[in-house]
């Protein structure tokens, strides 16, 4: 029964890519490789795509963005992932046209241990500019004490907490700054590593969050999904309506749609900082990257028939696993462009 | 047993068993050749180590040149790289491990070799070798939980009340930093210095103590004055042996270094080391020039380790020729 199911299943597979005849029905493997921070919900996927469709075997190396890409750029996989879009360098550097595909959406957030304040801190971005360029020294300073009346803040240095593996997180938090600061953009700029102003380095969000934990008048920032579940306490973000926004799974799917009527074909969009009333500003797509041209008519039907699979009933895998699922605008929009692997 | 220190400086011990060697070479040319082979992949496997990191940092290399070396900036961003903060990093973390761990190694290892009851020697010894083969990522944790905590709280803070009138104990207390990096370490190459110093100085012949004890020294200065000079090519080659894990050692360190790649005089500030830093940033490492950057990281740290063991083999020879106790 089994086989029968899945060799029909294969033959609807391979059918739109017409040149699989004479291909033998054994099991199709597909290999990709890349960011670490969705490799929960990816694996969550290929898992779940692997019950519905025995045959297909899709393996997934979590080795970091800059390796995913790599990999894919001298061909090694058959698919790439990255928290940070590729740019128009390592774009030209392709042999194949690769195709950028939104996933789902993270967040970061920042957390921090003030000994004696229990309250909700608010962040403007000026102060979380000023805080990670190292300007704003003290947590009493007036451009965190306006945004907080009625909190008590200490005279005391900050102690600034920043990854130090060159991570996705990293990539959304410096993007963020870079949009909101200036002296940000000039000084640092964006990346999935920097080079950083002031503070010391965590390995991971466990290391920042440990840090975090330990050190009294700190501030860090992790991903939104590590807050969630290890009961961190976060502060609000004022986004760019003037609203300090709590962040939720709903906040920066909000930030998403917000972004996407301004989406390019590409999808290599940074959405931080987006109008907005309810959105959070510090959110980020992460993206699975495909070669537009696929010569092997297996791996390109199962490449195709997945990617339509993650973006309709994969989303649903997605917040029980604490990642943001994409608006339904993204989602049409993506799916309209599978056509465009051939 | 005389000949021990000796097979330390040469790998292959002196005339029985090179004896030993000729005879294998005239009964079975076969033995002869493969152990041979098998003694040469450890050349090739150096020389290729060698050529792929010099292979894949060319982009790095010849952009920056020798100011790779001096340069104190790194950011990937603007792609601007040096290696300075790191290779000062590496260093001063190794000399905090060495200044602290090869007296307490050392005197572990007289009291293990020449004071302390035979079975209690032996049981110390098993402990001590289980030591050694602790995981770092333990060590690093451990140091996390309880040594960054305890130097914020009380031991920088004391530190810097007592010698706050020097530089290296100036700054704020964060606990994680240089101080901190070679305490790790320093607890990490201990067992090291213990059990390899303890086995060279148990193979020192005992008619050596008992000349100098016949000849009215006391215990002490038979084992201070003969014992551990007798043995000094050998504990010697401990701690540099020693020195070697703590300059190549990635993870305890980068968990309680702080991992801000600047040069500092205090042991409070944090700092980064060349291991931690290609650990932490290869992964997501995106450009080329920066994955090559960090690809001549690690030749740096290659030649670093490697014109440092060749110190050390110098002065092995040096001081083993002055001495006399030799054959």
């Amino acid at each position: 029964m089994k086989v029968i199911r899945s060799l029909a299943v294969l033959g609807l597979l391979v059918a739109p890519g017409g040149s699989a005849k004479g291909q033998s029905f054994g099991p199709i493997l597909v290999n990709g490789a890349g960011a670490t921070f969705p490799y929960p919900i990816y694996s969550k996927w290929f898992d779940e795509y692997h019950k519905l469709h025995p045959n297909i075997q899709i393996n997934y190396q979590s080795v970091g963005s800059g390796a995913g890409i790599r990999q894919l750029l001298s061909g090694t996989v058959d698919f790439g992932a990255s928290d940070g879009p590729m740019s128009d360098e390592q774009l030209a550097q392709a042999k194949v046209k690769v195709l950028h595909f939104p996933t789902v959406l993270g967040a970061d957030v920042p957390t921090y241990n003030i000994p004696g304040v229990a309250q909700e801190l608010k962040f403007t971005p000026e102060a979380l500019a000023g805080i990670f360029l190292g300007t704003i020294t003290k947590w009493n300073d007036p451009a965190i004490a306006g945004a907080n009346p009625g909190v008590t803040l200490p005279a005391k240095d900050i102690v600034v907490v920043h990854r130090s593996d060159g991570s996705g997180t990293t990539y959304i938090w410096t993007d963020y700054l870079s949009k909101v600061s200036e002296g940000w953009k000039k000084k640092v700029g964006k990346g999935t590593s920097v080079n950083w102003p002031v503070g010391l380095g965590g390995k991971g969000n466990e290391g920042v969050a440990g840090l975090v934990k330990q050190t009294p008048n700190s501030l860090g920032y992790v991903e939104l999904i590590y807050a969630i579940q290890n009961n961190l306490p976060y502060g609000r973000v004022r986004n760019s309506a003037g609203a300090f926004v709590k962040a939720d799974l709903a906040g920066v799917s909000a930030a998403a749609a917000g972004a996407a009527k301004s989406m390019p074909d590409d999808f290599r969009v940074s959405i931080t900082n987006p109008p907005g009333n309810s959105v959070y500003p510090i959110a980020s797509f992460t993206w699975l990257l495909v070669p537009a041209s696929i010569q092997d008519g297996n791996k390109k039907a199962v490449l195709k028939e997945f990617l339509r699979w993650m973006l309709t009933e994969g989303q649903k895998y997605a917040e029980p696993l604490a990642c943001a699922r994409l608006p339904r605008e993204v989602v049409e929009k993506e799916l309209k462009a599978i056509a465009q692997i051939h | 047993m005389a000949t021990a220190p000796i097979a330390v400086r040469h790998g292959h011990p002196s005339r029985g068993p090179r004896a030993l060697l000729q005879r294998l070479r005239s009964g079975d040319e076969a033995a002869h050749l493969i152990t041979a082979l098998f003694a040469g992949s450890v050349i090739l496997i150096t020389s290729l180590l060698v050529y792929e990191l010099w292979a894949n940092s060319v982009l790095s290399r010849h952009r920056f040149g020798w100011s790779f070396l001096f340069s104190r900036v790194w950011d990937p961003v603007f792609e601007q790289f040096g290696a300075l903060p790191f290779i000062y990093g590496t260093l001063v973390t190794s000399a905090v491990a060495l200044l602290i761990a090869v007296p307490v190694g050392l005197g572990a290892a007289i009291f293990l070799a020449e004071l302390a009851p035979p079975r209690l020697s032996d049981g110390l010894a098993f402990v001590i070798d289980l030591l050694a083969a602790v995981p770092s990522v333990i060590y690093g944790l451990m140091a996390i939980f309880t040594l960054v905590p305890l130097l914020r709280e009380r031991v920088e803070p004391g530190l810097g009340a007592l010698f706050g009138f020097l530089p290296l104990f100036q700054g704020p207390a964060y606990g994680v930093g240089f101080l901190a990096g070679g305490l790790v370490l320093a607890v990490m190459v201990l067992p090291f210095i213990i059990s390899v110093s303890r086995e060279m100085l148990l193979a020192v012949p005992g008619d050596q103590r008992e000349a100098a004890l016949a000849l009215g020294a006391t215990r002490w200065e038979a084992t201070w004055k003969v014992a551990v000079p007798f043995a000094r090519a050998g504990i010697l080659g401990s701690i540099f042996l020693a020195l070697a894990r703590a300059l190549g050692e990635t993870m305890a360190v980068t968990m309680v270094i702080g991992n801000n790649p600047q040069i500092s005089a205090s042991l409070f500030a944090p700092g980064y080391s060349i291991a931690a830093v290609i650990a932490n940033e290869f992964s997501e490492a995106t450009g080329d020039l920066y994955l090559h950057a960090l690809i001549e990281l690690g030749l740096v740290l290659f030649f670093l380790t490697f014109i440092l063991n060749g110190l050390a083999r110098l002065l092995i020879l040096l001081t083993t020729q002055r001495g006399t106790a030799h054959e």
